[in-house]
């Protein structure tokens, strides 16, 4: 295996949910001890629900939002030890591709401004080095550079995504969180956009965090996968063992969930999770998917099971299905 | 007056031929659908698919009778549903339609449901609108429709409020006032993209388990071509306005006939299939602006498999048997000297 790039280790997220005046709140566990590695060049996808704290976990990693406990360690370094100014430095080797290309790109910036921007920031150059980069950048991501006196409205929803990795790439990062990076567009889009993430995971030596609740995209798209249950990392593997033998319940309701794009198979025995997820103020006791699983014993009510790594695999679970 | 035409009921729910719809814009009309014929066959789900601004929700907004007016206009030579012209109807003949006859569950549960109203008051609209129940009844009425469509602890939820329910209930208690008058035809406009796919598996095996039992006829609009495969038994892609292929689902996942259809089949990430280090296949280019469509055929400049013909007439629906029909020079019989001459 590669180099590790960047670690989390016992990473927690506690959210403080009302009370005041003497009453006592409640507690969110967006992220309750996470330790995860992701190796250089990888694409790392993590799945998960809505809720779940997958985006939450994300910005953690790029120290976008403090974790309440916990390390993330970037090359050999705690970032949440940096002070701004040296957290600063190392930002541009540590970049994020935001989910909605219509609300993360300034109307009122030229895409030059726009591209220009992280350059300025890292002190890239002279103004004609700056405008001969963001030139680069939009061609890198497939769009010509007479786009660059244009304004994000002029752009469909896969071109603007195009300029939001362009602007991600600006200064060269090592690693990237893509969060929700392609849902947004339609499937003949979506195969564009991923097609470029990968060409450009090869000619940049990139690693992608890739969070995603669309699991036929992270089948396609990467070498291994987290699976997330409210603020909780439940099983990792690579994605090949991942989708043909998943350990953790969960895992095997999501991936049946999804619907097949073949009409003869529409007739196969499928299991569906049935109830309402958790709330996670309310967190159930023992095992967080008891209530919803069918496996669930006399133990998975009151402990609660932790991540044992195997190999290349862990598992969250008292009974893991057989592989 | 209603359009009430004398004929014994057939196994067509509702039948639409030539369905145009234009807005008007500064640049003269835009013609957002065009040439839109298709049937639902009573008891059927039937597909519409397509990209964004592919004109599916216009299809069903045209259908309702919700296109804006005065900008937009909807004609067509026939929109039937079950004896009733829609397209004849008065502004007042289609309130009264609405809600009961047919039906919408939209795609946002969150925005289409009134935030400072009880869920059950909303739900059970229709019913006084229509019937003019009384308030004991419709909370009675609404409590069977809860449990129909399983909300669990239904007697609690009645009271709640929106806020107060996760997006699969309000989903849940969407399609519950949309069938609470057992409306002859529901369209479920996207009714699962806001959920999570666990919640999506049951909602849309709750659809599954309505047409069964009740033997509602279903109109779903989706981009999802799984949701496709799983669902319909009829399929209408549409693009850039248009239906360019229809068939049956087996056909047209088995032999998809347009160009478009089998890239977007293609393009699809298969969650059954292993990672390739290829590259995905996808289509080059992107929608047509309607306001600019190519000469020709609408998907010409984005196909692989363009022949002159293709730049510069539109083509028709060619027919493939067994109701399968695409809109490609591909299979229509088209003349070769024309192009010559024109070229």
């Amino acid at each position: 295996m590669n180099e590790i790039v960047i670690s989390a280790r016992n990473l927690n997220k506690h959210y403080h949910v009302g009370g005041g005046l003497g009453r006592s709140g409640q507690v969110v566990r967006a992220v309750d001890g996470v330790s995860l590695d992701i190796y250089e060049r990888e694409t790392f996808a993590l799945v998960g629900e809505s809720g779940c704290g997958k985006t939450t976990l994300g910005r953690i990693m790029l120290r976008l939002q403090e974790p309440t406990s916990g390390e993330v360690v970037y090359r050999g370094q705690d970032l949440t030890t940096l002070n701004d100014n040296k957290m600063r430095g190392l930002r541009k080797n540590l970049q994020i591709v935001f989910q909605d290309p219509y609300a993360s790109l300034n109307p009122r910036m030229r895409i030059e401004q726009i591209l220009a921007e992280p350059l300025r920031t890292h002190g890239y150059g002279t103004t004609a080095e700056i405008r001969e980069r963001c030139a680069t950048l939009l061609e890198m991501v497939g769009l010509r550079r007479q786009y660059l006196r244009s304004y994000p409205h002029q752009f469909s929803g896969g071109q603007r995504q195009r300029i939001g990795i362009a602007r991600a790439l600006a200064n060269n990062p090592d690693f990237a969180v893509c969060d929700e990076a392609v849902p947004a567009l339609d499937v003949s889009i979506q195969a564009q956009v991923l097609n470029l993430l990968r060409d450009l995971q090869d000619q940049l030596n990139l690693t992608y965090f890739f969070i995603t609740h669309d699991l036929s995209v992270v089948r396609q798209f990467a070498d291994r996968v987290g699976v997330m249950f409210l603020g909780r990392l439940v099983e990792v593997g690579t994605t090949e063992e991942i989708f043909a033998a998943p350990l953790h319940p969960y895992t095997m309701f999501l991936i049946s969930a999804v619907p097949r794009a073949d009409p003869h198979q529409r007739e196969r025995e499928r299991p569906i999770l049935t109830g309402e997820i958790p709330s996670p103020m309310d967190m159930p006791s023992g095992c967080r998917f008891h209530t919803r699983c069918p496996f669930a014993q006399k133990i998975c009510r009151v402990e609660d099971p932790a991540l044992q790594y195997c190999g290349t695999r862990a598992v969250a679970c008292h009974f893991p299905l057989e592989s | 007056m209603t359009n009430k035409i004398e004929t014994a009921k057939t196994d067509t729910v509702l039948s639409v031929r030539d369905l145009r719809t234009e807005f008007r814009g500064d640049r003269g009309p835009v013609r957002v659908l065009d040439d839109i014929s298709f049937d639902v066959g009573r008891g059927k789900i039937v597909g519409l698919v397509g990209e964004s601004g592919s004109g599916k929700s216009m299809t069903a907004l045209s259908l309702m009778g919700l296109v804006p007016k005065p900008q937009g206009h909807v004609s067509a030579t026939r929109m039937d549903l079950d004896g009733t012209d829609l397209a004849k109807l008065s502004p007042d003949g289609l309130r009264r339609i609405r809600g009961r006859d047919i039906s919408m569950v939209f795609q946002e549960p969150m925005t289409s449901l009134n935030p400072v109203r009880k869920v059950w008051e909303q739900v059970g609209e229709p019913l006084a609108i229509h019937q003019g129940l009384k308030r004991r009844d419709i909370r009675a009425r609404v409590l069977e429709m809860f449990e129909m469509v399983g909300i669990p602890d239904p007697k609690a939820r009645l009271d709640a409020y929106p806020h107060q329910l996760s997006g699969g209930l309000r989903q849940r208690a969407m399609i519950a006032m949309g069938l609470i008058c057992e409306p002859k035809l529901l369209i479920a406009d996207e009714p699962t993209t806001a959920l999570d796919v666990t919640t999506q598996a049951q909602i849309l095996r709750l659809m599954q388990d309505l047409r069964d039992r009740v033997g509602t006829s279903i109109i779903l609009i989706t981009h999802d071509l799984g949701i496709i495969a799983e669902m319909c038994d009829e399929v209408n892609v549409m693009y850039a306005g248009q239906i360019i292929e229809q068939a049956n689902v087996f056909d047209l996942f088995e032999r998809p006939s347009h160009p478009y259809t089998r890239g977007l089949l293609a393009s699809i990430p298969k969650a059954t299939e292993q990672r390739s280090s290829h590259r995905m296949p996808s289509i080059p280019g992107m929608v047509p602006n309607l306001a600019k469509l190519p000469p020709g055929c609408r998907f010409s400049p984005r196909c692989g498999d363009a022949m002159p013909i293709c730049l510069q007439k539109e083509p028709g629906l060619a027919d493939l048997g067994r109701g399968h029909n695409a809109r490609c020079w591909l299979h229509l019989p088209h003349d070769a000297t024309t192009q010559r001459e024109a070229s």
